[in-house]
């Protein structure tokens, strides 16, 4: 079954968005441009934040279409926000609990279960405004798996935080992906958490999806998360070439990847500052 | 002398629990809405604070009596008019100080911004649930500092209620009033009782609102 069929088309202010793309319904789809190119913006579609014109299925469900156009609250997502959102007039336990009483049905994902997953135990009784930012991170993943999303969204979640905060938590992020069973898309404009994190790239440049392909080494053996270890402490610039390297590899090697767009000369998929 | 206070104080309170409720929904809309209309209806809304209290009075004792097309509405239950009643008072009191009203909830409600109820959304709040257990509770300083405004303002209103209300002992004479009639009939010592007891009071509420308002805390999104 494919996971997120999604067409989206639309303008907002100086900004035009033209992005189609698939991704699939496991596993961590990384979508990666630089600021600006739309990322945030496509994200939000796929929420039901932003309206724009366009399609979106997910499993199988249609989200929207030309009639249709289901409201956040009844599509079956968790979001995890750039900047800490979580509702400053109750406890880190009283987040949890406002997702987990609106999810609806069985709890597959259960208080206990997040609270390990993300070791929440000692803060549960805590403010947001006394927590660090990695805390609030922490708490805002939890929540949204609360919710017992079928689709995870994350904008940047690591985008604000140091360096040490974003040490705590991609482990926390990696133990997700291994523990729980459902796709997420994750928007990023650092290689090094792709490289950690995503088995499939979706690339944005200035509002148009260029590239969609699996990243290469997303089996779990202990190698090959050496060797993630091991990307992951790389300089950026390394990085950056070893993730077009990745691209260009499963670009080549799969028949399934598809290159909508590229525009031509030397210019060529990736950041470009 | 009991009676007049009982009054005073019955005005104030079923005033500023009504007003509460029914600006609440128009400040949200004013704090929201990206219509056209927004800032005209804010301006009607806050037309009390500059017009001359007579000015009100005299319109509301118009819409009120009993030849306005709106007490026809309510000549078949028997009711004439309103004017020189309690519930007439109340009326009066709530345009009165519908500014202090939607002013605070307004600027609280803008305050929210617009993440903490997308977030909301994201955890399948509906937007009244959204309203009720997200949007209210962060704008609860605003709902203090309405409240505690309208009540004082009301206590301390004198021109709309003397038009409208006619000043009846025991039915619609307030404190305000009562000072008024003193000094006329030259009693200055009950006149200085009853306006050193308002300026105590006017005190202790703007003194509540300051420090309440920081007990509750600022909320940092």
């Amino acid at each position: 079954m494919s996971g997120v069929e999604a067409r989206f088309e639309g303008r907002r202010g100086g900004f035009r968005l033209e992005a189609a793309f698939s991704a699939p319904a496991r596993g961590v789809t990384a979508l990666y441009g630089p600021s600006g190119s739309g990322k945030t913006t496509l994200l939000r579609c796929i929420a039901g934040l932003e309206r724009m014109e366009g399609r979106l299925e997910v499993k199988g469900q249609v989200w929207q279409d030309g009639r249709r156009f289901l409201p956040t609250h009844r599509r079956p997502i968790g979001y995890v926000f750039q900047e800490p959102s979580l509702l400053p007039h109750l406890s880190v336990k009283g987040n949890l609990l406002y997702a987990l009483r609106r999810s609806g049905g069985a709890a597959r994902v259960g208080l206990e279960e997040v609270v390990g997953l993300l070791g929440l135990e000692p803060l549960l009784e805590r403010r947001p405004a006394r927590l660090s930012g990695g805390e609030r991170q922490r708490v805002a993943i939890g929540r949204a798996l609360l919710t017992q999303p079928e689709l995870l969204l994350m904008d940047e979640p690591l985008a604000g935080l140091h360096a040490d905060a974003k040490a705590e938590i991609l482990p926390y992020l990696e133990r997700l992906h291994a523990a729980l069973d459902m796709p997420v898309i994750y928007v990023s404009h650092d290689a090094a958490e792709i490289a950690r994190l995503a088995d499939h790239l979706l690339t944005i440049r200035e509002g148009r999806i260029v590239a969609s392909a699996p990243m290469r080494g997303a089996a779990a053996d202990p190698l090959e998360a050496a060797a993630r270890d091991q990307v992951a402490r790389m300089a950026p610039d390394e990085l950056r070439r070893l993730a077009l390297a990745a691209v260009l590899a499963g670009l080549e090697a799969e028949s399934s990847a598809t290159v909508h767009d590229i525009d031509g000369g030397s210019d060529r998929p990736g950041p470009t500052s | 002398m009991g009676e007049v206070v009982a009054l005073t104080v019955g005005l104030a309170a079923t005033t500023a629990a009504l007003l509460l409720v029914l600006a609440t929904p128009l400040a949200w809309w004013l704090a929201r809405s990206r219509s056209w209309w927004v800032e005209p209806v804010a301006a009607v809304a806050a037309l009390p604070i500059v017009l001359p209290p007579t000015v009100l009075g005299f319109y509301l004792l118009i819409a009120l009596g009993p030849s306005s097309p709106l007490m026809a509405l309510l000549h078949p239950f028997g009711v004439r008019t309103l004017n020189f009643t309690f519930p007439g008072l109340v009326i009066g009191s709530m345009i009165y100080s519908l500014p202090f009203a939607v002013q605070p909830l307004r600027g609280a409600f803008e305050a929210i911004g617009e993440r903490p109820l997308e977030a909301a959304a994201t955890l399948r709040a509906s937007p009244l649930d959204a309203f009720f257990t997200v949007a209210l509770p962060m704008a609860r300083r605003g709902f203090l500092a309405a409240a505690i405004l309208v009540f004082a303002h009301t206590v301390g209103e004198f021109g709309v209620v003397l038009m409208i209300g006619g000043a009846i002992p025991g039915r619609t004479e307030v404190l305000s009033i009562r000072i008024y009639h003193l000094v006329e009939q030259l009693k200055w010592g009950e006149a200085h009782l009853i306006a050193g007891g308002l300026l105590a009071f006017a005190f202790l509420a703007v003194l509540a609102m300051l420090t309440a308002g920081r007990r509750l805390g600022r909320i940092v999104p």
